[in-house]
């Protein structure tokens, strides 16, 4: 026997950009923190009408930047001059200069690692269902429509006064998302 | 989002304001820097043309960045710089001055550039002669300073021209027109007037990337000096709403994006060169290993490419209202750092030797170019009013 569908979150659909941004202001300012956006394409200036903190991807990109730049210098010198030395062109044996190149190219290339996987992982990908997709509505975000989901999980969620919030908001839809 | 755009009105130089009397104070400041230069000729000739050289050089950086950055707006088609765009137009309008100002290099030709002497030149000089010889030195020169002059007054008198005659974009149709052919012209002769002005000074030595590397160093002085000159006019009251955050954001991110450019250039001068160890084209770099130039040679890496780019990689520093304008100052600091030591180890002397009349000429030099800066800026409005993308430019936001 399937189990009785629970209630996932409350799903408000709106026609427009601007119509969507006014909303997210005004579920910020109610206080969620388990809620998003979605949007047929990016609208800019959204992250902050839903007061987002900045990302800490930066902060990931600088850490894989110079664990690559560190690993790639230290393996380099470590190979040249202790493991197994061998003399090119008469240069000294930790010659840094030589090994700028492949210091820069890892560095990068730690960086590159370490956005692409930070994001996956801050997206929580990959993810391949999420309840709103079982919603009919829903599948119109990637053509006209604008919607916001607030999840049953946040503390302040409450069938009936988080309904009364998005209809106060303009929403043109309100369904329950279930899960 | 769709905040109502305000037209700035602060944008005329109030005579009470202390930027529209920059123009005495920079001929002032220039005058006293010139003739503390050469007060002591009679015995210090060739070190105080390399002195003049090097200030001169690095002035001119500026004025050169400022018009590379003006021609690229119209190239791109850019939007976000129209409120800060005139700051730029006004330095490159300073070009056709720089030509009164290389007549001490004109004359000083024999002190500087020892290919000069066609009657004892080496074999190699003798095979470089059909280049490096006086007419064609002075043929070339003539050239630079043509172009410089035609792009500077035309892309300034489009420009200005849209401030009485609002919006007219078929005047700024006809910049995008004109910025192509500019682009090839400007990087044509900005890199054989840093061939023939800075490189050239070692005769024997020769790299292809030196141009570029000049032109790396010209857009950081550029970019640093429309960064403080953006500060100091909202320090003066002017501009309130028109320059933003976002655009010394953007501001802050050439400045980084070229200290990594730099970086990357001047590595690869070097690399090459250190990697091949011929000696023809070691001596750039033996030269400036010796006579106390080694403290700047090792420092340069580290306090003109390590400590900037982790102080403007972060994006809070760059939207900060002081960490931004200390980036800039740091910046321009280690630009003018980056010439003298282009130029004076050619002196032949010990490093920082009479480095008191290398900072007469950089006042001398900087004073005119501020005092030429400052009348210009006198004649026009502060930004440009009339460019048809101002309200993108004042709603520009960074996401």
């Amino acid at each position: 026997m399937a189990k009785p569908p629970r209630t996932w979150g409350l799903l408000a659909q709106y026609e427009s950009a601007a119509d969507i941004y006014k909303a997210c202001e005004k579920v910020r300012d109610a206080g969620y923190s388990k809620w998003d956006a979605h949007t047929p394409f990016p609208v800019h200036g959204l992250d902050k009408a839903m007061g987002d903190k900045p990302s800490p991807l930066p902060w990931m990109v600088l850490g894989g930047g110079l664990t690559g730049g560190t690993f790639a210098m230290s393996f380099m010198i470590w190979v040249n001059a202790f493991d197994y030395p061998l003399n090119i062109g008469g240069k000294p044996l930790a010659s840094v200069p030589a090994f700028i190149p492949v210091t820069f190219e890892l560095t990068v290339l730690f960086s590159v690692f370490a956005c692409f996987f930070g994001l996956w992982f801050l997206c929580r990908l990959p993810q391949l269902f999420h309840p709103a997709f079982a919603n009919k509505a829903f599948a119109r975000v990637t053509d006209d429509k604008f919607f916001i989901i607030i999840e049953a999980a946040d503390s302040k969620f409450d069938k009936s006064n988080t309904r009364t919030l998005l209809e106060q908001t303009g929403a043109t839809l309100i369904e329950e998302v279930e899960d | 989002m769709a905040h109502e755009i305000k037209i700035p009105e602060d944008v005329d130089l109030p005579a009470s304001s202390l930027w529209s009397k920059l123009w005495i104070i920079g001929a002032g400041v220039g005058a006293l820097g010139l003739v503390g230069t050469f007060a002591t000729y009679s015995s210090n000739q060739k070190h105080i043309y390399h002195s003049y050289l090097f200030a001169f050089m690095t002035m001119l950086s500026i004025a050169l960045g400022c018009l590379a950055f003006v021609i690229i707006q119209h190239v791109v088609r850019a939007g976000w710089s129209a409120v800060i765009r005139r700051i730029a137009e006004n330095a490159m309008m300073t070009l056709p001055v720089f030509v009164l100002l290389f007549i001490p290099v004109y004359v000083g030709v024999h002190d500087l550039y020892h290919w000069s002497h066609a009657e004892s030149l080496d074999d190699i000089l003798k095979a470089k002669a059909p280049y490096l010889n006086m007419e064609f030195w002075r043929i070339r020169a003539v050239v630079y300073f043509v172009i410089w002059g035609v792009l500077a007054v035309f892309f300034y008198r489009k420009s200005t021209a849209q401030d009485d005659n609002q919006k007219d974009p078929s005047l700024t149709r006809s910049m995008w027109k004109a910025s192509g052919v500019a682009v090839l012209l400007f990087g044509l002769s900005q890199t054989f007037a840093s061939f023939d002005w800075l490189m050239s000074e070692q005769p024997h030595w020769y790299s292809t990337m030196f141009g570029v590397y000049y032109f790396a160093g010209s857009m950081l002085g550029a970019y640093a000096f429309m960064t403080l000159v953006a500060k100091g006019l909202q320090k003066g009251g002017l501009l309130k709403t028109a320059i933003t955050t976002e655009h010394y954001h953007d501001l802050g991110k050439f400045l980084f994006g070229h200290t990594v450019f730099w970086a990357y250039i001047g590595f690869s001068q070097f690399f090459l060169i250190w990697y091949a160890n011929i000696p023809e084209e070691t001596e750039f770099f033996i030269h400036r290993l010796h006579h106390g130039w080694e403290t700047v040679s090792y420092a340069l890496p580290l306090v003109h490419f390590f400590i900037p780019f982790f102080f403007l990689l972060s994006r809070h520093v760059k939207r900060h209202p002081t960490g931004i304008l200390v980036g800039a100052f740091y910046v321009m600091a280690m630009h003018i750092l980056d010439v003298w030591w282009l130029v004076m180890p050619n002196a032949g002397g010990h490093m920082g030797e009479k480095i008191w009349i290398d900072a007469c000429a950089l006042l001398g030099v900087g004073g005119a170019f501020l005092a030429v800066f400052g009348f210009v800026m006198n004649r026009h409005k502060l930004i440009a009013i009339g460019d048809p993308r101002l309200e993108e430019s004042l709603a520009h936001e960074n996401y």
